[in-house]
């Protein structure tokens, strides 16, 4: 759970967000290596879809994944790389370069890249062969609880991706988080206030760095699309919704993020009662503040 | 393209007033040259895409949102007249510039690629030191707006320079918008006189992924060269001309 790397270049990345960070997305990021003086820097990788570059032919061309993951995706990971090495980023997952570069929307030049390298991963993720369709049950329930109906979560989640000016990204996230504020508590938990969201976000930015847990992303930067749709992204949105999108990535993440937000709750109630505990130490009893003695101070 | 109409018109003001109260609205001003003659710097394809399509749908909700803004204004909605103010500064802001792109295109045959003589040359030498200079920082420029923008060549007529700015989704204002509430517009077609009220545009570059994605793909950088094989030096001399007179 704490931090794994202990070197001289250790980044002690002090976060609200508690341990459970860690917890998140998958931790196959890396392969670490050791250079001859001994330190470990880690390279980002590369990673490629999980599936052949022809496999969403004909609603995805080859060609698109050539480009699109061949060339401005495997770009990000080579300036990233760049960008880190032997800095105190090199050593971190790209997750926490990412919230440390974001450097609260006063974004640091390796934030593109690191957020560009996350996103297109969990784009290629959010896509299968045979995709489309329905999602499970659970999903569908919640869908529906805070959409109204599976029918406008589409409409919405489309009318975003379509209405992101410029290049972006639309998302459907789970937003766990109850308030903003840091050492504020809320004082009627409840379950509804882990909600099912729709955002879009220009450029790199990526749910991330809101704390919201991102479930599904369509790239409509148009690159994306121009290859296979031209300026019609409509209808790539379309072909996304209809033939490529995986709910069995969302199930899974869905089930990630209520395990982290379930985690951090336990954190923060453990951090509440031991803060409470030590209060009740070291006072015990209410303190005396005006003795029941006659008041010298009116006398004659 | 030969059928179109001789009388000159100026595209950025209105085509046709709409019928009852006025409102003026927009078309899709012409190109003074065929899709084809751009090659072999910027495709057939691709200024036929750009023109019919992009250009032709940036109009067309402009239209759209002027026309939502004026019934809104009218009945007192001030809560819908704020909300339309993103769309009609996207879409606005793209007809802005396309208008003006199209004019600092221009077939070899007419003088594209052709180096500015007299004041606008003298003014370039002293601003940037030489035309090969501006080249390189215009393509160092554009090449590094991230995302969806423009670079453009500009004049400060406050402070008698020439300038060289990018408009674009800038990093320092970017936020995250819920998209039941988009609250925050984003720079990607902001004309230039959103960076300063002084400056008018000489020359621009779109670098929209658009402008060049089906010739060039990834490689920004090459279409940013090739591109000064067609820029219209005539028209960024005649507008310098006039607005420095």
């Amino acid at each position: 759970m704490a931090a794994a790397v202990a070197t001289p270049l250790k980044f002690t990345f002090s976060s609200s967000h508690g341990s459970t960070r860690r917890l998140q997305w998958r931790n196959n990021q890396r392969s670490v290596k050791r250079p001859y003086r001994g330190a470990i820097t880690a390279k980002i990788e590369h990673k490629p879809p999980p599936y052949s570059l022809e496999a969403l032919e004909p609603h995805m061309s080859r060609e698109t994944f050539e480009y699109h993951w061949g060339k401005h995706h495997r770009a990000y990971v080579d300036n990233l790389n760049k960008q880190i090495v032997g800095t105190e980023l090199d050593t971190m997952p790209l997750e926490e370069i990412i919230l440390a570069t974001y450097n609260k929307g006063d974004l640091l030049p390796p934030f593109n890249n690191a957020a560009q390298v996350w996103n297109h991963e969990f784009f290629w993720e959010s896509m299968k062969p045979g995709g489309g369709g329905q999602p499970s049950q659970e999903v569908l329930d919640l869908i529906k609880r805070d959409f109204g109906s599976f029918e406008a979560f589409v409409t919405e989640f489309k009318a975003a991706a379509a209405t992101q000016f410029g290049s972006g990204w639309a998302w459907l996230v789970y937003k766990a988080n109850k308030l903003n504020v840091g050492n504020a508590v809320n004082p009627l938990p409840s379950e509804e206030d882990k909600k099912l969201v729709v955002v879009k976000s220009p450029n790199a930015i990526n749910p991330l760095v809101y704390d919201y847990s991102p479930l599904l992303t369509i790239d409509v930067w148009e690159h994306a699309y121009y290859l296979d749709f031209q300026n019609r992204r409509p209808d790539y949105i379309s072909t996304f919704m209809e033939k490529l999108v995986s709910w069995d990535a969302v199930s899974l993440r869905l089930e990630a993020a209520k395990a982290r937000a379930a985690e951090r709750e336990r954190e923060e109630e453990r951090a509440r009662n031991e803060y409470e505990g030590d209060d009740s130490q070291t006072d015990p009893q209410p303190v005396e503040m005006y003795g029941t003695d006659s008041d010298d101070s009116e006398a004659d | 393209m030969a059928l179109r109409t001789l009388i000159a018109r100026n595209p950025l003001r209105a085509a046709a007033p709409a019928a009852s109260r006025g409102l003026q609205t927009f078309s899709l001003p012409d190109l003074s040259y065929d899709y084809g003659e751009l090659e072999p710097a910027i495709s057939a394809e691709i200024m036929q895409l750009h023109h019919q399509k992009h250009h032709q749908t940036y109009i067309t909700n402009y239209n759209k949102a002027l026309e939502q803004l004026d019934a809104a204004a009218a009945k007192g909605d001030a809560s819908t007249v704020v909300k339309l103010q993103s769309a009609i500064k996207f879409n606005g802001g793209g007809h802005v510039n396309h208008s003006i792109f199209w004019k600092n295109l221009a077939p070899v045959r007419a003088g594209g690629g052709e180096p500015p003589h007299g004041s606008l040359h003298k003014a370039i030498d002293s601003n940037f030191g030489s035309f090969e200079a501006l080249i390189q920082k215009m393509n160092a420029e554009g090449a590094a707006v991230q995302g969806s923008g423009w670079v453009w060549l500009g004049l400060d007529k406050e402070f008698k320079r020439l300038v060289v700015e990018t408009t674009g989704n800038q990093a320092s204002v970017v936020v995250l918008i819920l998209h039941s509430t988009p609250s925050v517009s984003l720079s990607s077609q902001d004309p230039l006189v959103t960076k300063g009220a002084s400056l008018v545009p000489l020359l621009g570059i779109d670098v929209w992924e658009h402008a060049y994605y089906l010739q060039y793909k990834n490689v920004r950088p090459d279409y940013l060269k090739n591109i000064w094989n067609v820029i219209n030096w005539k028209y960024a001399s005649e507008v310098f001309d006039k607005e420095s007179a």
